[in-house]
């Protein structure tokens, strides 16, 4: 019998299997997907570019929601900032925007963003810590001053309390004489991945998707410019999910803020070209642009298919990126630079439309100066100095890449039926569904860690005495006394029976369907605090606990 | 010793110091007692024996039913009806150990951590510690502690698995069942004989669909049954919205002016200190066995020995029981 | 016979667990790192009770007494822990209830640390830290390592 001659491939195979050195490695993207030493065009059989591809701007946009992409317009470099006082951090605006940022993107500290005056008991301790306290418009006023509003893009991560923040901003706007219409900017108010995720929810569900679908409805009568919800991977992954968990939860909200805007009332087309989007970019370098592809190849197919979009403007995901805080360690905090480097060309292979690059030093604390300098420097460095803007979406027809793509959107699809299995994503927030998911991936990724099966460096491998402590930036007592002065004196300067009228009408207003927008602005013109608001919602829409799950 | 414990000298008197502070409302000494009995220290026997005469008065609900139905939500919205009724609560939340490590996460407290500073309310986690049948081992001797201390109403809520529907219904004077509206549950319970212990059926969830036709299953199934002087009442309920929960109270309530009257409590008091010996008893033979077949002993030493495994489990029992453990050989 | 304090006593019998509270003090919601601990620790062999999200420390030692638990494991984010853990530690001293060990996690800086240990706070863990070294800390009684 005459002997088979070997193809080539077994020919290689053989080949590594005996080598000195035999394909080695953990042979597994962090989401768990097996990793072949090689793809060939066997992986990818039955492939069709135009099916999977298309061009940049075109369906499915897996190459890019724009016709030119960094070609014509690199990315916005958007570093989110916020610490201490309004005035503060006004002046850090100031200086960002000198330096070349062409947008804000507001961090608020954490009594602001659960809906507590810095004079509230609860709010000890924490007053301007992790972003900038506001309260009233006053301070909103102040955060703002000095900067034309509609020559820039301002970005505010805020969920439970968005909406207030947003009247906020609209009142700011009309007191420099800039109409709703010519604002630009994005809310996050993104409150579903708070009840999976980042766990800043205060009233329960339902009238929390009211809030959101209201602010979407607004935006899409009044300002087309602004992007109401971003809707976000990026805590989700924090969390601790894995790449397919944040692709398809994220997806997963998107329809739900969908269908919660058409059962309003709202043509699918008047507000779906504002929707946004917002991941993460972390360490698993192939995995991230594969997820970055898929998403906009499953958005657009969603949009199209599921929900009857005409508009093509419908079906494009645009999106925001930050590299992976959890990524960071604390142990030779240098390293941090590299990896945030890693993370955003993976951003940026991605295509992108803004990224936030992290400073070194978050893991510790809030960021200095000089870290936040090298991480906005890192950013110019992708941009000018290596290259990756001239071509658009470099590494499409890898095979590994578009067999990486089309496993993510089939994990993601697989999520997607369980969701619709289980009643859709109100039903899985409740029944604990996306919280266990994300607590199970979490605890196998540290165990991961303490088994020595991945390996993080200056964590477990290539360890250093621990050397001198880095310096951090402090908030001081000051800021807190400073701010629980302010607030005092808005509550006494104001008009306060028009405060409570208003109050009261927003309350009437509450109980009924109307759109909340119109009521909210009228509060914050009259300087009712952010607190006051939140507490006479709470009175209609009660507050939130969440389930127990381990 | 490290820092942090040197200091403060409150409970290493002697236990009669316990006793007395516990008796007094001391939130501590009633944590520390409870402790002693999940350790199964003999301290806390003698403890229990010797307030005895303290117990008796509180009102025992239990509440069970499937895992994921909302029982912690609807103890925390029964907790606030009760304390708006004037009285104190006292919650065992039982959760499952690891029968692997023996560790466990007690979660219950969360839904409940609005009545974390209320001193009308205590609140303890209990891991199952290996007990069978939903329940610790300990909670008995906890529900007696909770009583000594003056508690008006003790809620104990269980793991909802198995057979625990049963023991509580030994433990307590009025056992509520939850129900998911999902009717797979319900026809679940029928089929298990679950209903037949409860005393008021609550299908929580009521704002899902399903809920009517759960209640209506269960009302059917309740009428096949032979019929009995209580009634107990089918109640739907949203307990994450707090609607509801009201009627829930009084039907508990009710339940228990039907069993003073009908002379029903004494009865139900009777089967439960008949059910205390039983488990007592039991508890400490399951111990002695177990010390006879791992510890140093003949037929310790021969099980593990014997290579070829043929050996008779009813001979070796037989020996077992025959053999008068040594005192003093704890652990 | 006397009843002797738990964690003195430092011995575990067969019946007997050693009792957790965590728990995520402050306003932040991050209880990524609180719950990867929770289930170790339970994996180890400990009682865990976990007290949830945006706990006052009044509520955190009220809990920790009814619940008699050796330690408490706070965990916060949010910056506010060297206002939120000395207070802890305060009123613990005002319940006579000092023996209650209390160690820590989260977004700390190292001088932060210090000051929190010399305080009273058992140990402080930072970000990256190995889960093996919480139980190891657990296990030797709550005790830093020699």
């Amino acid at each position: 019998m005459a002997v088979r001659k070997k193809s080539s491939r077994e020919e290689w195979e053989e080949q590594s299997q005996a080598g000195k050195q035999p394909a080695r490695g953990r042979g597994r993207t962090i989401s768990g997907m097996p990793i072949e030493p090689l793809y060939t065009p066997d992986d990818l059989r039955g492939w069709s570019y135009e099916e999977k591809l298309g061009y940049p701007g075109h369906f499915p946009y897996t190459r890019g929601v724009y016709h030119s992409m960094y070609r014509g317009r690199p990315w916005t470099i958007r570093q989110f900032a916020g610490y201490g006082t309004a005035e503060e951090t006004n002046r850090r605006y100031k200086f960002l925007l000198s330096q070349g940022q062409a947008g804000l993107s507001v961090a608020f500290d954490m009594p602001t963003l659960m809906g507590y005056d810095s004079d509230d008991p609860l709010s000890r301790g924490e007053v301007g810590h992790c972003g900038v306290a506001i309260d009233s418009l006053e301070d909103m006023e102040t955060l703002f001053g000095g900067i034309r509003l509609d020559t820039i893009t301002t970005s505010m991560t805020i969920n439970s309390p968005a909406a207030i923040l947003y009247a906020m901003y609209i009142a700011v706007g009309e007191k420099s004489g800039v109409k709703p219409a010519q604002l630009g900017g994005t809310l996050q108010n993104d409150i579903l991945k708070e009840y999976i995720a980042q766990k800043e929810y205060i009233f329960p569900p339902e009238p929390s998707m009211r809030l959101v679908v209201d602010t979407i409805v607004f935006a899409a009568r009044e300002m087309p410019r602004w992007n109401p919800v971003s809707i976000s991977g990026y805590h989700i992954r924090e969390a601790g999910s894995t790449a397919i968990q944040e692709l398809a939860f994220t997806l997963a909200d998107g329809m739900a803020y969908v269908e919660a805007t058409i059962k309003a009332g709202m043509p699918v087309d008047d507000f779906a070209p504002r929707l946004s989007f917002f991941f993460d970019s972390h360490i698993d370098f192939f995995e991230e642009i594969a997820k970055f592809r898929a998403a906009r190849r499953l958005w657009a197919h969603i949009m199209r298919d599921r929900y009857q979009a005409k508009d093509p403007r419908s079906w494009i995901l645009r999106f925001h990126t930050q590299t992976a805080g959890v990524s960071l360690t604390r142990q030779q905090v240098e390293n941090n630079i590299s990896r945030t480097a890693y993370e955003a060309l993976a951003a940026v292979l991605g295509g992108t439309q803004s990224l936030h690059t992290n400073s070194m030093d978050e893991v510790l604390a809030l960021p200095t100066e000089r870290a936040a300098q090298i991480a906005l420097r890192t950013q110019q460095v992708l941009a000018h100095e290596t290259g990756v803007t001239e071509t658009i979406d470099p590494l499409a027809g890898s095979y590994y890449l578009e067999h990486l793509t089309d496993e993510m959107e089939r994990g993601a699809r697989r999520y997607f039926e369980r969701v619709d299995e289980q009643g859709g994503v109100l039903a899985c927030i409740e029944n604990g569904f996306f919280q266990r998911e994300i607590a199970d991936a979490a605890f196998e990724f540290e165990r991961q860690l303490e088994a020595n099966e991945r390996i993080v460096v200056g964590v477990n491998a290539y360890q250093e005495k621990e050397g001198s402590p880095v310096p951090t930036l402090k908030i001081g007592r000051e800021t807190e006394q400073g701010q629980v002065r302010r607030v005092k004196a808005v509550r006494e300067r104001r008009d306060n029976t028009s405060v409570q009228n208003r109050l009261v009408e927003l309350k009437v207003a509450a109980r009924g369907s109307q759109n909340l927008m119109p009521a909210l602005i009228d509060c914050v013109r009259a300087y009712a605090t952010e607190g006051e608001i939140m507490a006479a919602l709470k009175e209609v829409f009660g507050v939130y606990r969440e389930p127990i799950l381990f | 010793m490290g820092p942090g414990y040197t200091a403060g000298v409150s409970y290493d008197e002697s236990e009669m110091n316990l006793a007395g502070d516990l008796l007094a409302g001391d939130v501590r000494a009633l944590a520390r007692a409870i402790s002693l009995a999940e350790d199964r220290d003999p301290q806390a026997t003698a403890l229990v024996a010797e307030l005895q005469a303290h117990t008796g008065r509180a009102h025992l609900v239990g509440v069970t039913g499937s895992p994921g139905g909302g029982k912690s939500t609807l103890v925390d919205a029964l907790v606030r009806v009760i304390r708006e009724r004037g009285r104190t609560v006292g919650v065992i939340a039982v959760d499952p150990s690891s029968p692997f490590t023996g560790g466990a996460v007690l979660g219950d407290r969360v839904r409940m951590s609005r009545h974390t500073l209320d001193k009308g309310v205590f609140i303890r986690s209990m891991g199952a510690r290996g007990h069978l049948g939903g329940l610790a081992a300990a909670t008995r001797e906890a529900i007696h502690l909770l009583d000594a201390s003056g508690r008006d109403v003790i809620v104990v809520e269980t793991v909802g698995v198995g057979q625990s529907e049963l023991e509580i219904s030994s433990l307590c004077d009025t056992v509520v069942l939850v129900l998911m509206p999902e009717s797979g549950d319900a026809v679940q319970s029928i089929k298990a004989g679950i209903l037949e212990i409860a005393d008021v059926y609550v299908v929580n969830k009521a704002d899902l669909s399903g809920a009517e036709k759960a209640r209506r299953l269960i009302q059917d199934a309740v009428a096949m049954a032979p019929k009995k002087p209580w009634q107990p009442p089918i109640l739907l309920a949203s307990a994450v919205k707090e609607e509801g929960i009201g009627p829930v109270w009084e039907a508990i309530e009710s339940h228990r002016a039907f069993l003073r009257q009908s002379g029903g409590l004494e009865e139900r008091r009777r089967e439960r200190l008949k059910q205390e010996v039983i488990a007592l008893v039991a508890e400490s033979a399951r111990d002695d066995a177990r010390r006879a077949v791992e510890g140093d002993t003949p037929v310790g030493r021969l099980l593990r020995d014997n290579r070829n495994g043929r050996l008779n489990p009813y001979s070796l029992a037989a020996d077992v029981r025959a053999m008068r453990p040594a005192r003093g050989a704890e652990n | 016979m006397a009843v002797e304090k738990k964690v003195a006593a430092g011995r575990r019998g067969a019946h007997q667990k050693w009792r957790v509270l965590t728990c995520k003090v402050g306003l932040d919601g991050h209880d990524r790192g609180v719950k990867v601990v929770s289930r170790a620790l339970r994996d180890a062999g400990v009682e865990v009770i976990y007290a949830g999200l945006r706990q006052t420390p009044e509520m955190v030692v009220e809990a920790a007494i009814q619940e008699d638990v050796d330690a408490i494991g706070v965990s916060l984010h949010s910056g506010a822990h060297m206002t939120l853990i000395p207070r802890i530690l305060e009123l613990l001293k005002e319940r006579d209830a000092s023996e209650i060990i209390v160690f820590g996690g989260g977004i700390i800086p190292e001088d932060d640390a210090l000051e929190l240990k010399r305080l009273g706070v058992a140990e402080i863990f930072g970000p990256g830290t190995s889960l093996q070294a919480i139980v190891e800390f657990v296990n030797r009684g709550f005790q830093q390592a020699a």
